[in-house]
């Protein structure tokens, strides 16, 4: 500890040096609450230069404030401290402001979409199709997208949990050489693949084969995007069952196979629920391969397998596109509904992991 | 507690508990049965992208071998004219420029908010910004869409006067036509603000495995908290942060509705990018497939096949990084 004050004590003093000596324990510093000071000085000044300058929009004054608050903080300390401090300041308030500029269009986003979406939504929002609804009318509902949405969601899930799953233990428990390196890889590779493309493919295949557009072909899409995010986390849960567990139980002389199912996968079942549940959170908002591939209805139809269906996702758009005020509203509805049930997957999914976490013994 | 004790005496193993004669352990056929039903599905998942590969090169092959243009060069997307004539050379240069634009402003806020999270924020707000930062990764992109068409361009159409007014003497900000704000600019603002979250969390996850005692060293030494990120933190996380980017660029490349919904597209290749106008791949598939025929729709398939690859390269680049970085990583621990 005498060390490290002994250090603080030799730091340079400002170069200035002018006026009475100061030891470096002592030498002028800001006060703590100063930055609030600048920056309300900041967007006092900004807001006047603005206003006198006749702009208007919000964005420019913020972006004054911003760089005026930036340059008020630097040359105060460097007047006032020294050059280290000054950049250090320097460096410190332009996180604060990073982090400031990137929270705004998210509130933002996230304020409009619940503002705008309760106008609408109500029990008849959730409860009705748009058939024989016009555009312009203030009525219909959302009902044939939900349905949509939740049965292709679910098929996909049906495919992909297993097949992930599946994936996720070779790589872990059996997985050596090069083709546990090729599936590790691609899966990665996979996870970035735009959902288009994958729309595309399914679009290929139904050319090919002369195939109509059906639920189930998005609910294919779907599962291209969803597989390597299903692989991805239940490897990693995988990987933190301790091993211990594993040799106990081969130990004992329970075959592999046997070991797997009944004390690895039951030890990170939290875990893996998790993850399954954020990778339905993700394609839940998929809107591209639905609109290669299911068309879009305005109709109930519950059948996935043939006919054109609606989901939540392409219902927005489809609203978005008609254009009008009412069918802004529906669009804005949707979206706080689809964006509820994403949110409520997340923090659904997060409690389980929290709750279920993989116990290291007591 | 009977469980353990096999492992605990192994030190000194006498001879092999198994005997000879023993009969082959039951379970094998089991085991065989989850091996192959395991290694299979990892097999399925390389087959499944190698037919990506196939079944995207095939339609698009059909479609290349009728294009009377030059599918790199042309300036048009007519696939149902006579003769057919379509290319890809404004959706490739569109893409590029807002993803650029995208990651210019989304890289750097993205790493200042991760330093935010992972060093300044009070201790008590890092944890639930963190937490809001990856809720909001989860947020679908057609609400990014209609977000950013609806509120976002009406509030950009200042900051575009004004950047052309002071910043038009650079060319590329000189706004030529009069319009609303749904430009190449306004896109890849609306870009940058959605991958801003994927690009923070990544980032965020290799500043905390930065070794404390690097940290600490550096403070002993009467670092300031900037003097440690300078020497501790940012030389640590550089790849880290690449590979982040270029994640966040395979999204931004990809990313279809929100451009769909914002942009208001024509064929014309413009470094203006304050004008309205433009296209990308996605863009382009998801606006003219309502109204295309079947070799329509090859064509378009054509433009995905080359966005596939596109991201392709990208994505597998960011992944060598990291794993590169894993290997050095794993040196070094």
């Amino acid at each position: 500890m005498s060390h490290a004050s002994t250090a603080v004590q030799e730091r340079p003093t400002p170069p200035g040096g002018h006026g009475a000596p100061k030891s470096a324990l002592t030498s002028r510093s800001l006060p703590r609450l100063a930055p609030v000071g600048f920056a309300a000085v900041a967007i006092a000044l900004s807001v006047g230069i603005s206003t006198a300058a006749g702009w208007h929009s919000k964005v420019q004054w913020g972006m004054i404030a911003a760089l005026l608050f930036l340059a008020i903080s630097y040359v105060a300390t460097t007047v006032v401290e020294n050059k280290r401090q000054a950049k250090d300041r320097l460096a410190t308030s332009v996180v604060w402001v990073c982090f400031l500029i990137a929270i705004i269009p998210l509130v933002s986003l996230l304020w409009t979409t619940i503002s705008r979406g309760a106008e609408r939504l109500d029990g008849y929002f959730l409860t009705h199709s748009m058939a024989g609804v016009l555009g312009s009318e203030a009525s219909g509902g959302v009902y044939h997208a939900l349905i949509g949405t939740l049965e292709q969601v679910g098929i996909a899930t049906v495919i992909s949990a297993p097949l992930g799953l599946l994936t996720a233990v070779y790589l872990v428990e059996y997985g050596k050489g090069s083709l546990a390196k090729a599936v590790t890889f691609f899966v990665d590779v996979m996870t970035g693949i735009p959902s288009i493309v994958a729309g595309l493919f399914i679009l290929s295949i139904m050319l090919i084969f002369e195939i109509q557009p059906s639920g189930l072909m998005g609910a294919l899409a779907l599962t291209i995007l969803m597989i390597p995010v299903v692989v991805r986390s239940t490897e990693e849960m995988l990987k933190l069952v301790p091993n211990e567990l594993r040799e106990a139980s081969l130990a004992l002389g329970i075959p592999k196979w046997r070991t797997i199912l009944k004390v690895v996968l039951p030890t990170a079942i939290g875990g893996i629920t998790t993850g399954v549940m954020l990778a339905i959170a993700r394609i839940a908002g998929e809107t591209a391969p639905i609109i290669l591939l299911v068309f879009g209805s305005q109709l109930i139809n519950t059948n996935p397998f043939s006919g054109a269906q609606s989901s939540l996702p392409f219902y927005i758009y489809e609203q978005y596109k008609v254009g009008e005020a009412a069918s802004y509203d529906r669009a804005w509805a949707a979206a706080l509904v689809l964006i509820a049930f994403v949110m409520i997957l997340n923090l659904v999914a997060r409690g389980i992991a929290r709750w279920k976490a993989p116990k290291t013994g007591r | 507690m009977a469980s353990t004790t096999p492992i605990d005496t192994p030190p000194a193993p006498p001879a092999p508990p198994d005997r000879k004669e023993r009969p082959q352990p039951t379970g094998r056929v089991g085991d065989k049965v989850f091996v192959g039903l395991s290694r299979g599905s990892g097999i399925l998942l390389l087959v499944i992208m190698a037919s990506i590969a196939v079944f995207l090169s095939y339609r698009a092959a059909i479609a290349i071998s009728k294009d009377e243009g030059n599918f790199l060069t042309t300036f048009d997307w007519n696939p149902a004219g006579d003769p057919p004539v379509f290319g890809i050379a404004v959706l490739l240069f569109g893409t590029v420029v807002s993803s650029i634009i995208a990651m210019v402003i989304a890289v750097p806020i993205a790493v200042g908010i991760a330093l935010f999270i992972s060093h300044y924020a009070p201790r008590k707000l890092a944890a639930p910004i963190a937490y809001v930062v990856d809720l909001l990764a989860a947020v679908p992109s057609i609400v990014y869409g209609i977000w950013g068409a609806l509120v976002l361009v009406p509030y950009l159409e200042g900051l575009n006067l004004w950047l052309d007014q002071f910043f038009g003497w650079t060319y590329i900000f000189e706004k030529t036509e009069v319009g609303v704000a749904r430009s190449l600019f306004t896109v890849g603002v609306l870009l940058a603000i959605m991958i801003l979250p994927i690009v923070t969390s990544v980032s965020r996850e290799v500043f905390l495995q930065v070794p404390k005692m690097n940290e600490e060293a550096a403070l002993a030494l009467g670092a300031t908290r900037w003097e440690v990120i300078r020497l501790s933190v940012l030389p640590f996380g550089r790849s880290g942060i690449i590979s982040a980017s270029m994640l966040g660029l395979g999204r931004a490349l990809g990313e279809t509705m929100a451009v769909a919904t914002v942009l208001s597209p024509s064929f014309i290749i413009s470094l203006h990018v304050l004008n309205p106008g433009g296209g990308t791949f996605a863009q382009n598939i998801a606006a003219k497939f309502g109204e295309a025929d079947e070799f329509g729709r090859d064509a378009l398939i054509a433009s995905g096949l080359v966005l596939f690859v596109l991201t392709l390269l990208v994505n597998g680049a960011a992944r060598l990084i990291i794993a590169r970085r894993k290997e050095y990583s794993g040196a070094n621990a």
